[in-house]
């Protein structure tokens, strides 16, 4: 049973929210960052699985990747089992990770996603999923007000903390306010590095609606690695995720060429075909 | 009795087995109608030599009927109908079953590929009158296949488990809901469960793996039979029936057996060739025939923010979403839905042109087919974005979302197509027909 009293208390709350100033934001452009990746590029995929099971494979399972499959990015077995596997685990099996889900819900908010096909699900009008992850991982910066410390400017108040803050260093978020569309727009493209651009509409006390722009751009801090060599891992290690997400996508794209070839083979046979049988049809 | 009164086949052509070939087909004949079904499907059935481009799109759907079929044999094998399991099993079968990926993607691809061939050749239909009398049935069956097909696509989209599986299904199941009086009793009966779980997959598993083909072939088989009864369409709309030479065949028909088996052979190959780039370099069809968020599993909690069918669904979810509620009830927008698919069935009678194609039909029919392609394709490309896409106009019409104000016209003028067709294809200016087809 609940009082009339807190009724009225709640009634209470809910207008003094209303009457207080209220900031609507609207999110006017965030620019993807390219992932300048190449999937035949065996080293940039190895250095990438090699962080993908350092980092990412304590919290996050690639359940539908095997081990061994990596034979497909030039690793024999037992490089596999000798660098790559720290749990036990049969070369042939899944990825998965101990971590319990309902523990993973308790501490992050959400369970941290499987990664195996996370560059496919990714995917957007923006840019690819890999472009997307490239500049997920690029976009963290310091935020005391989250409870992880850390927040994200691609993926805003991610339950994911900075798991590569050392080294990228702790990078943080410059905002910078501007009246004038096209001026916040210029600063925008200006940006050295990863960038949003907020729309606020704020009214004020008055009631009046003002807008502003805010151009939200992460400022690099010092970490282990220098700027260009993190970006390099980053790289690297979206590669790898990018490769996961399809196993079989170079193979794929060879079979593609041969079965075009054998069609146009096929293709110069059936129009003779037709030809000779047409020739008598008046 | 008939059977023993049938001639002995004979095979003609040189080689060492022709006396025991001709043997058995004869044994065979004698027990079975082999040779008169194919005299009467393929040999000597008469099809009019003037087929143009739009005639390959009957043959290429029945190609990728058989693609389907084959393909879906193969994942069948692989495939776990279990809610806990589906969405592992599809990535299984992309990782660890040999070419599993061909095969998955093939039946992927195959699906958009098949609901383009109906597409075109249902246009084929709408441009050369082919619905017209004596082609009703013709039509009918079509329509059934068409039908069925959506039935098809729908239940298999469930399948993958993935995000837009599931709620494009809740989504879908919920429109029965909006039913007076049954609607929930019934939602809840189609789903068997109270959310779409372990049982909807089940049972969807269950009508697209066996009950929708089945039914599918048969209305095929129906299809093609009331063809050849009838003689097929051309792109002139002349009846070559009317015209028949000395040898009591039509003057401008050739046998379909090898003349168009040879043509809709290379009609195969081309369209094996668009098939295979789409395939092989870009079988996510740019987020259209594979969504990008059905790679997430399908999580029963987590709404995705903007829910939308796939592309061939996407001009009838348009006018489903450009009805506005009446009565506190979205039930009118699912009738119209209903009406809009099911409004083709009437064709044959709305049509009151004295002649049959395009070609010989005035502007206004014309002007009036451009208009609904037009209509056609704008509503599918607003029914795969949110309705804000196009942002929204000013207060002076209260501030509504220009896409809703854009498929609500394209609604009404969709429903105006028919509507209007007894009255704008009865005073319309047709040119004469000519008697015999061009060539």
């Amino acid at each position: 049973m609940v009082s009339p009293s807190v009724f009225r208390i709640l009634r209470a709350a809910a207008l003094a929210a209303l009457l207080l100033p209220v900031a609507a934001q609207a999110n006017e452009g965030m620019r993807l960052q390219p992932a300048p990746i190449n999937s035949h590029d065996v080293a940039s995929l190895q250095n990438g699985a090699k962080l993908f099971v350092n980092y990412c494979l304590n919290c996050h399972s690639a359940g539908y990747m095997r081990y061994n499959r990596l034979r497909d990015i030039g690793l024999t077995e037992q490089q596999i089992r000798d660098n790559l596997i720290f749990t036990g685990v049969k070369v042939g099996e899944l990825m998965h990770v101990a971590m319990d889900k309902k523990d993973a819900k308790e501490w992050f908010g959400a369970p941290p996603p499987d990664l195996t096909v996370i560059t496919r699900s990714r995917s957007s009008g923006a840019g690819s999923g890999a472009d997307w992850v490239y500049s997920y991982l690029r976009g963290f910066y310091r935020d005391s007000g989250r409870p992880t410390g850390w927040n994200n400017l691609v993926f805003e108040n991610v339950g994911m903390p900075h798991v590569l803050w050392q080294l990228s260093g702790q990078n943080t978020l410059e905002k910078k306010v501007f009246e004038r569309h096209e001026e916040a727009e210029a600063a925008f493209i200006a940006a050295k590095t990863l960038a949003r651009l907020d729309k606020v509409n704020e009214s004020g006390s008055d009631g009046k609606m003002t807008t502003r722009y805010v151009l939200n751009s992460i400022v690099p801090g010092k970490g282990t690695m220098s700027g260009v060599d993190y970006d390099k891992a980053v790289v690297d290690l979206v590669n790898y995720l990018d490769y996961m997400g399809e196993p079989a996508r170079l193979l794929r794209r060879q079979i593609g060429i041969y079965a075009l070839l054998v069609l146009g083979l096929l293709f110069i046979f059936a129009f003779a075909l037709k030809k000779a049988y047409w020739k008598d049809v008046h | 009795m008939a059977a023993a009164e049938k001639q002995p086949v004979t095979i003609t052509c040189a080689g060492p087995l022709n006396g025991v070939a001709s043997g058995l087909l004869t044994w065979v004949d004698q027990r079975f109608p082999l040779m008169s079904s194919w005299r009467d499907h393929l040999a000597e059935y008469y099809a009019p030599k003037n087929f143009n481009f739009w005639y390959y799109f009957g043959s290429l759907a029945m190609f990728v009927l058989v693609l389907q079929i084959v393909t879906g044999i193969f994942l069948t094998m692989n495939y776990k109908p279990d809610a806990t399991q589906a969405f592992a099993s599809v990535e299984y079968i992309m990782r660890d079953v040999w070419g599993g990926w061909i095969i998955r993607y093939l039946h992927s691809t195959g699906a958009s590929a098949f609901f383009i061939c109906v597409y075109l050749h249902m246009f084929r239909g709408l441009m050369y009158g082919s619905y017209r009398k004596p082609r009703e049935l013709v039509w009918i069956f079509g329509m059934l296949i068409y039908l069925c097909l959506m039935a098809e696509a729908f239940f298999g989209y469930l399948l993958p488990w993935g995000q837009m599986s599931y709620w494009g299904a809740q989504v879908i199941i919920n429109l029965f809901a909006s039913v007076p009086v049954i609607g929930p009793d019934l939602s809840e009966w189609i789903r068997g469960d109270f959310v779409v779980s372990d049982a909807t997959l089940n049972r969807f598993f269950a009508f697209h793996v066996i009950a929708i083909p089945l039914v599918l072939l048969g209305l095929v088989a129906a299809h093609i039979l009331a063809l050849h009864e009838v003689g097929s369409n051309n792109p002139d709309g002349v009846e070559i029936k009317a015209n028949k030479g000395a040898d009591g065949h039509p003057v401008d028909g050739i046998p379909f057996h090898p003349y168009y088996t040879v043509k809709d052979t290379l009609g195969v190959v081309v369209f094996l060739m668009v098939f295979s780039i789409i395939m092989f370099f870009l079988p996510e069809g740019g987020g259209y025939f594979l969504e990008y968020n059905n790679f997430i599993p399908a999580d029963p909690l987590k709404t995705p923010p903007h829910i939308a069918p796939v592309w061939y669904f996407t001009p009838f979810y348009s006018i489903l979403r450009a009805v506005p509620p009446m009565f506190n009830s979205q039930f009118p927008g699912v009738i119209a839905m209903g009406v809009s698919t099911l409004i083709f069935f009437l064709l044959p009678w709305l049509d009151r042109s004295p002649v049959k194609s395009i070609r010989y039909k005035g502007p206004l029919f014309r002007a009036a087919l451009t208009i609904f392609v037009v209509v056609f394709l704008i509503l599918g490309y607003l029914g795969t974005e949110p309705t804000n896409v196009w942002g929204q106009f000013g207060a002076w019409l209260g501030n509504a979302d220009r896409a809703t104000v854009v498929a609500r016209i394209g609604t009404i003028v969709y429903f105006l197509f028919f509507v209007l067709m007894p009255w704008y294809s009865t005073i319309d200016k047709c040119k004469p027909v000519p008697e015999r087809v061009t060539w």
